[in-house]
């Protein structure tokens, strides 16, 4: 059956055929149903029984105050910390970890009545594309077990895909809910930069990290980003600007919008079918009424490098709090240095040392200039070529990613991993919204489309991709049922 | 450019991250590919740009300076492996 989306969901809970604690509880089977693919680290029972009886409430009691997401079943990535529910980041060195807080972006979706029901895998500490850099081990693709769901919000992607949730959270640093919601055929939105709060998630990469919403529709994202957007004090690089309402553009269709294509993003190693799939999304978007125009971003070659100084630079100064003093793993030792440098070595898994390196290299005194100020000015370069496209036009479509969901496995030298996030990360270095929505299969796998807009026009994104689902149902294909695995939602 | 072992050891030490010698070569074979793919950056001309922390537009955010409630000790202390009294407790700074 066709897993359902939060607004049927909801009508459902309005007409009382069902409850929070029902909807939560058949959320929690599906889920388990899926451990094959070992998308989800721990369930979240207390909290979810709370919630629950707190939505349920809502509903008897004042049912008109009650939001869209009141008693909707959602899972959230093991980056968010939730007061009393253990968060690891997807990291030994956080094992045990059970933050004394909320964070805002799903503390604003408690008050909202929507439910909690599980944490989801993810890359350690969100570093990677495939979701196997989880100290807890990798995850399946539910089109394809053998295939990763990319990453580094996989766990996410994958439950939201198998319709065990109808939404859940990730977060995108360099493409980390768009690409898996491009390998699993959801849709996933990354937020202006500063537009969700950050406050209470494990930082990556502070100027680039956003979090966001998967689910099968746009609505539904657009539902989601709504409750979790705007303003919050306790997180210093949240934009004060308003939020512009979603829903008043959101059915406003593509007609005489202008929609860029970047030469750049549709050149470098994109796959036959990737293409092609890409080709008809563009081709539809323009018979719906909106016109194409190729757009250059020239920089496009150096975002890769650009981010893989910036983004390390950053997580390895924000990494230098997992010291095994005040939280998470521990190695004693007699002495604090050997303490710091067991607990770390130990603590940390391959990539996230790779990483923190790399930026401890690139900050270090002699090569600051040449590295990071020189990252610092090209993505000054690569943020007014984004912006002087918008001049022209209102929002950029492209593939979200080159290539379909790999085999496990496949891309074990780091750089080739690398090279999977090279047409998102631009998007995060610039700030921008951007969001990916299924637009086909190749041989078999989901294809992403990408729209990307200015910044602060996270309508406008979220209009085009939903005009694009209007005329389109392949975000309404489930996968294909995996050997094994069981039936979700059923 | 190569990227020496002496170098990734004084990384690893300034990242305060413990690695056998079998990790550090193999760290730094790929480090230093990394870098070679990296060092592009320099091609590019950024002579007319300034530089970008913050992208959001955000210069400066203030709040009043007033005291407010903040974590509660046991709180705080919740997740220590380590403590004494109302202190996070860890080894010796000298020896």
């Amino acid at each position: 059956m066709t897993p359902r989306t939060v607004a049927e969901l909801g009508a459902s809970l309005r007409r009382g055929e069902t409850s929070p604690a029902e909807l939560a509880a058949a959320s929690r089977g599906a889920l388990e149903s899926l451990a094959p693919l070992h998308p989800v680290l721990r369930y979240t029972d207390e909290l979810t029984e709370r919630q629950a009886a707190r939505a349920a409430r809502i509903l008897a009691e004042a049912p008109e105050t009650a939001g869209a997401l009141c008693g909707i079943p959602f899972a959230y990535k093991d980056v968010l910390c939730v007061e009393g529910v253990e968060t690891t980041a997807g990291s030994r060195i956080l094992q045990g970890y059970v933050p004394p807080y909320t964070g805002t972006a799903v503390g604003r979706l408690l008050d909202a009545g929507a439910v909690p029901v599980a944490v989801t895998n993810c890359d350690e500490f969100a570093m990677g594309s495939s979701n196997e850099n989880s100290a807890f081990g990798p995850v399946g693709n539910p089109w394809d077990p053998s295939r990763v769901p990319g990453g580094s919000s996989g766990g996410s992607a994958a439950v939201v895909a198998a319709g065990a949730v109808p939404f859940s959270l990730g977060t995108d640093t360099g493409g980390s809910i768009r690409q898996p919601a491009s390998f699993c055929g959801v849709a996933g939105f990354k937020p202006t930069y500063g537009r969700v709060s950050r406050y209470g998630l494990i930082a990556f990469a502070s100027s680039l990290d956003q979090i966001g919403p998967f689910a099968r529709s746009v609505d539904d994202v657009a539902r989601v980003f709504t409750a979790m957007a705007g303003h919050d004090p306790r997180d210093s690089t949240s934009s004060p600007t308003e939020v512009e309402p979603v829903d008043e553009q959101l059915e406003r269709g593509v007609a005489g919008l202008r929609l860029g294509v970047p030469h750049e993003y549709m050149t470098e190693g994109l796959e036959p079918g990737v293409r092609t799939a890409v080709e008809s999304a563009l081709a539809l978007l323009e018979k719906l009424g909106a016109t194409l125009e190729e757009v250059s971003l020239p920089s496009t070659p150096a975002a890769l490098s650009t981010y893989y100084i910036i983004a390390p630079a950053e997580c390895s100064a924000n990494l230098a709090r997992m010291d095994g003093v005040r939280f998470g793993f521990h190695v004693d030792r007699p002495s604090l240095t050997d303490s710091y440098l067991e607990t770390r070595g130990q603590g940390f898994g391959p990539e996230v040392k790779r990483r923190v390196m790399l930026g401890t290299y690139a900050l270090s005194s002699g090569y600051y200039d040449a590295y990071y100020r020189k990252a610092q000015k090209v993505r000054t370069l690569i943020a007014e070529e984004f912006d002087r496209a918008f001049e022209k036009v209102d929002a950029l479509v492209c593939p979200t990613s080159p290539i379909v969901a790999f085999p496990k496995g496949e891309r074990s030298d780091p750089l080739s991993m690398y090279l999977c996030d090279v047409l998102t990360l631009p998007v995060n270095l610039a700030g921008l919204p951007g969001i990916s929505v299924p637009c086909g299969l190749s041989e078999g796998l989901p294809v992403g489309l990408q729209v990307i807009g200015p910044r602060f026009q996270d309508a406008r994104v979220l209009r085009v991709a939903h005009a694009y689902q209007g005329a389109t149902a392949w975000h309404e294909a489930p996968p294909p049922p995996a050997p094994g695995a069981g039936s979700p939602t059923s | 450019m190569t990227l020496e072992r002496d170098q990734v050891a004084h990384v690893a030490m300034l990242a305060r991250l413990g690695l056998s010698d079998q990790d550090l070569e193999r760290y730094r074979e790929q480090l230093d590919a990394i870098l070679a793919h990296v060092d592009r950056l320099q091609q590019v001309d950024t002579s007319r740009v300034g530089e970008t922390a913050q992208i959001g537009g955000l210069v400066n955010a203030w709040r009043e300076d007033e005291r407010r409630e903040c974590l509660p000790v046991e709180a705080a202390l919740a997740n220590a492996p380590r403590r004494r009294r109302d202190h996070f407790e860890v080894g010796a700074i000298q020896e």
